[in-house]
């Protein structure tokens, strides 16, 4: 089973929530750190590295002595990461989606795909949880090449329970990170923004068309207009966290929350317990 | 911006979602008194739930093209699905192919080589934009449509739409709203900017993560000026952040406490600087100060 954790608005409590839910199974299991711009899910689990590569992305290298200038390559992308001045082609590299079509059609043959870097994928290790994470390089702009490469990883298929962190917003990198999933988790929080960002999440899940539950994180603040929004779309509720500065602290400090206080280990069992009773579709199955 | 009569682009930033850009953005907001502001967090937009806008234009913002594909004229040969490198093709029970738009990056190539020309290039609607009033200045912003392409050709739109509108109307500031992270939207919102604040929060994340957008905006050359948000939530970390800023090529401009008030406020539908006690209100005045005293 492959979970999502989402969220529309940024800072709702993701990663928090994946490494806590994956510290409270005590289960051998996979996280997916799909926030690349901004990965932190080894901030807290502080595991092991265990192997790393680079994420690359298919960008198209001129041989000169082929090239005739036809400029057949910079008319056909569509993204204008070419452009030939005085006869000769200038690749952008930083603006090219590697759809390989100017090496597909030039009449020349002039042109090779060549791997560029944008971008390094690691894997993690600590006790029974194994995470890979990817790491947009900075100054970067494209994060959906390196989510493909996290979740196309080999290891993923060998695992039977992967939890995948994904990125805030959506838009295409989030999309990216629920696709493919069997379940999402949207995490939230109780305030106007919150509220706001999750219908735009609720959408975008929606639209790619898997079941979800929601989380509502610090719980107690703000209002109760989440929970009636959810109510309303009958959108199950599958856990709420409460607002408790001492969570805040101990997450402030990379610690984590459910080995530090026991009574949230119970609250995270139970919560997963609700996710896998929504993932069999069960009393929490998703009413149209 | 004190003295000076040229537009000044001020953009906020954290990297880490959630660090409150937007509550910072409206309390900067009140506190200027000669602005535009542009929403750039175009994914998930929230300034206009406290600027309370009204919307005088609103135009739909059409981005590329996306393949798709006609079932009359489509053989299933498969040809062209070899080719995909977005994995964007899916096979239906009729043999046929059809192409999963939210995969379709629109590069063209499949349209390309369909050898029965099956395959359609049409513009795509990505979502629109919008210019309104509000009671601090006009606001431009914008909404994409759920799972849309964020490629930052929407935010430099609303950025290029805003800066017209400063300037004709003599403003002095254009203040920005930013996206979380480092990526498209964020290199978007801040290629050409004047001057950047970070706003971070007291946790190896927030820290983490104000480390790569400083990266990024060092890359651009522009002056940054880095702010932590719930200060006292972590002081130890507080300290950390500020001493590791001084000594860095960035100005530190100041804390603010945690307070829920500023929930309060948001839920009012009011800028800090309309719902927060002096005492509260001061630590952003300074903030605000310190911006633009550092020159």
């Amino acid at each position: 089973m492959k979970i999502a954790i989402a969220s529309g608005k940024g800072g709702t409590g993701k990663t928090f929530f994946s490494v806590n839910l994956a510290h409270s199974l005590d289960r051998e299991l996979l996280l997916l750190d799909c926030d690349v711009e901004e990965p932190n899910v080894n901030l807290f689990l502080k595991g092991e590295l265990v192997e790393q590569r680079d994420s690359t992305l298919l960008v198209p290298q001129v041989d000169l002595d082929l090239c005739d200038g036809c400029r057949v390559c910079a008319d056909f992308c569509q993204f204008n990461a070419i452009a030939v001045i005085r006869g000769v082609p200038l690749i952008f590299e930083d603006l090219c989606h590697g759809c390989g079509g100017c090496t597909l059609f030039c009449p020349q043959k002039a042109m090779d795909d060549t791997p560029h870097k944008i971008g390094v994928i690691s894997h993690y290790h600590k006790g029974k949880i194994s995470l890979i994470e990817g790491r947009l390089d900075v100054g970067k702009a494209l994060a959906v090449p390196v989510i493909r490469d996290v979740k196309g990883d080999k290891e993923v298929a060998k695992h039977p329970l992967v939890i995948l962190d994904a990125p805030p917003g959506t838009s295409c990198p989030v999309v990216w990170s629920l696709s493919g999933c069997d379940l999402a988790i949207l995490v939230t929080e109780g305030t106007p923004f919150g509220l706001h960002d999750l219908k735009l999440a609720v959408e975008t899940v929606r639209e790619v068309g898997i079941p979800f539950g929601v989380v509502v994180n610090r719980d107690g603040l703000g209002d109760e207009r989440v929970v009636t929004y959810c109510q309303e779309e009958n959108i199950p509720v599958v856990g709420k966290i409460p607002n408790d500065r001492e969570i805040a602290t101990l997450y402030a400090q990379g610690k984590i929350v459910v080995d530090e206080l026991p009574h949230y280990r119970a609250l995270f069992t139970q919560i997963w317990e609700n996710i896998a009773s929504l993932a069999k579709g069960g009393r929490y199955e998703r009413v149209q | 911006m004190k003295g000076s009569n040229k537009l000044e682009e001020l953009v906020i930033l954290s990297g880490k979602g959630g660090t409150g850009k937007t509550t910072l953005t409206s309390a900067f907001a009140a506190l200027s008194d000669s602005l535009v502001l542009a929403d750039c967090d175009v994914d998930a937009a929230d300034l206009h739930l406290i600027l309370n806008p009204t919307i005088v234009k609103r135009e739909p913002f059409v981005e590329g093209n996306e393949a798709i594909v006609d079932p009359k004229l489509c053989t299933g040969c498969g040809y062209s699905a070899n080719f995909c490198r977005f994995d964007a093709f899916r096979k239906e029970d009729d043999g046929t192919y059809s192409i999963d738009t939210i995969r379709c990056e629109g590069c063209g190539v499949c349209v390309r080589l369909c050898p029965a020309s099956a395959i359609k290039f049409e513009e795509r609607h990505c979502g629109h934009w919008m210019v309104s009033k509000t009671r601090f200045g006009t606001l431009v912003h914008a909404h994409l449509q759920a799972a849309g392409e964020n490629s930052g050709k929407l935010v430099t739109l609303v950025r290029k739409e805003a800066r017209k509108i400063a300037l004709e109307e003599g403003k002095k500031l254009l203040l920005v709203d930013g996206p979380p992270g480092i990526g498209c939207p964020v290199i978007s919102s801040v290629t050409g900017a004047d001057k950047v604040v970070l706003v971070t929060e007291p946790s190896l994340s927030g820290l983490h993560d104000l480390e790569r957008v400083s990266r990024l905006a060092a890359n651009f050359e522009i002056p940054v000026y880095v702010c932590v948000n719930k200060a006292d939530i972590a002081p130890k970390l507080t300290k950390e952040i500020e001493k590791s800023v001084k000594e860095s090529d960035n100005k530190f401009v100041g804390t603010i406490p945690y307070d829920e008030a500023l929930v309060q406020a948001q839920i009012k539908g009011l800028s800090p600087m309309e719902y927060l006690s002096a005492a509260g209100r001061n630590h952003i005045e300074k903030l605000w100060e310190n911006i633009w005293e550092t020159n």
